[in-house]
């Protein structure tokens, strides 16, 4: 048995390997890509709205309302990586339907990609927000003895980010497949659609915890003043 | 025994155990964490999404725990690498 697709290598040349993940993802990629191309082409203000318009328009403005509610006020400024997160692990979970078809997220090599892109996108953002000088001393708080901590927590967090998404893909597909040996009939269908609610509900957790980060890094130390300022609507902790 | 057959069972009964306790844990943590939003959110229905938010995130938390046990069972009954160093060896000679 399989345990990620990374081992079906559908081609092969020299060195080069291309193996089904690889497929799975460019395949992911350029359907997304040209169903957004084809329909952003024709927007409308005014007048009839398309139906694909305004179901693009449903998910853009719930995924930028999350971003608000998580306590990043410039939604807009982190809407274009973390919606490409959510809607790319939401779209890799949810075509599952189809027969064959094996999530190139339930594969470690496509979520550790994943995690190290919130790795490197966490310092970027903040880094922009606060300066270099700005974001380092976020690593110094509270204290100072909580810098070797807070660098460990770093690490971590992206090796459970990458982790978790594997772990509940790679274990969707292969409760699937081993059920598929024992009881073939109606069972494997009530977990696939179970997968698809864990698949939805990970890539939301995905796409909420590297929000979460990015706003535990971009939040600007206010000066301490008597009058405590109003505290922001909902800031959740960061995880770890 | 020879050390295949060691291997084998050791992985097999570690296997059963990691996925065994590592479910029996988190599931009492979310168990708790579960019981404790439901009663802040029969206390205040207008915070709900706020811990409905925070809830999920919590849960993935302590779920991703459960996860790690998984992919380590996983691995020792897949894709165990002493398994297949031994292999290796027995096969090379």
């Amino acid at each position: 048995m399989n345990l990620t697709s990374d081992q079906v290598v559908l081609w092969h040349y020299g060195f080069l390997k291309l193996n089904e993940t690889i497929v799975t993802t460019w395949a992911m990629m350029i359907v997304m890509a040209l169903g957004a191309k084809l329909i952003t082409r024709r927007l409308a203000t005014e007048g009839r709205i398309s139906r694909w318009q305004g179901a693009l328009e449903i998910i853009v403005t719930a995924i930028e309302k999350q971003i608000k509610d998580v306590g990043l006020d410039q939604a807009e400024k982190y809407l274009p990586f973390l919606g490409t997160l959510f809607l790319f692990v939401a779209s890799c979970s949810l075509c599952i339907v189809i027969p064959g078809y094996k999530p190139p997220t339930g594969s470690l090599s496509t979520t550790a990609a994943l995690a190290l892109c919130v790795f490197v996108a966490v310092p970027f953002f903040g880094i922009g927000e606060q300066g270099v000088v700005g974001y380092l001393k976020t690593y110094t708080k509270p204290t100072i003895i909580m810098l070797p901590f807070n660098i460990i927590s770093e690490l971590s967090r992206t090796l459970a980010l990458a982790i978790r998404l594997f772990g509940n893909m790679m274990s969707g597909v292969m409760i699937v497949g081993i059920l598929l040996t024992i009881t073939p009939f109606i069972f494997p269908i009530v977990m696939t659609a179970l997968g698809l609610l864990t698949g939805m509900v990970q890539a939301y957790i995905f796409s909420i915890l590297s929000a979460v980060y990015i706003a535990a890094a971009t939040r600007v130390s206010k000066p301490k003043s008597g009058l405590q300022s109003q505290p922001g609507p909902n800031h959740l902790k960061p995880a770890h | 025994m020879d050390s295949n057959t060691v291997i084998a069972v050791v992985s097999i009964a570690t296997a059963g155990l990691t996925i065994g306790i590592g479910c029996m844990c988190p599931a009492l943590g979310e168990g708790r964490a579960v019981a404790t939003a439901l009663s802040s959110l029969a206390q205040q229905p207008d915070a709900s999404a706020t811990i409905t938010r925070t809830l999920f995130v919590g849960l993935a938390m302590i779920e991703s725990l459960a996860i790690y046990c998984f992919v380590v069972s996983m691995i020792l009954i897949f894709a165990n690498p002493f398994w297949s160093h031994v292999i290796a060896q027995t096969g090379g000679k």
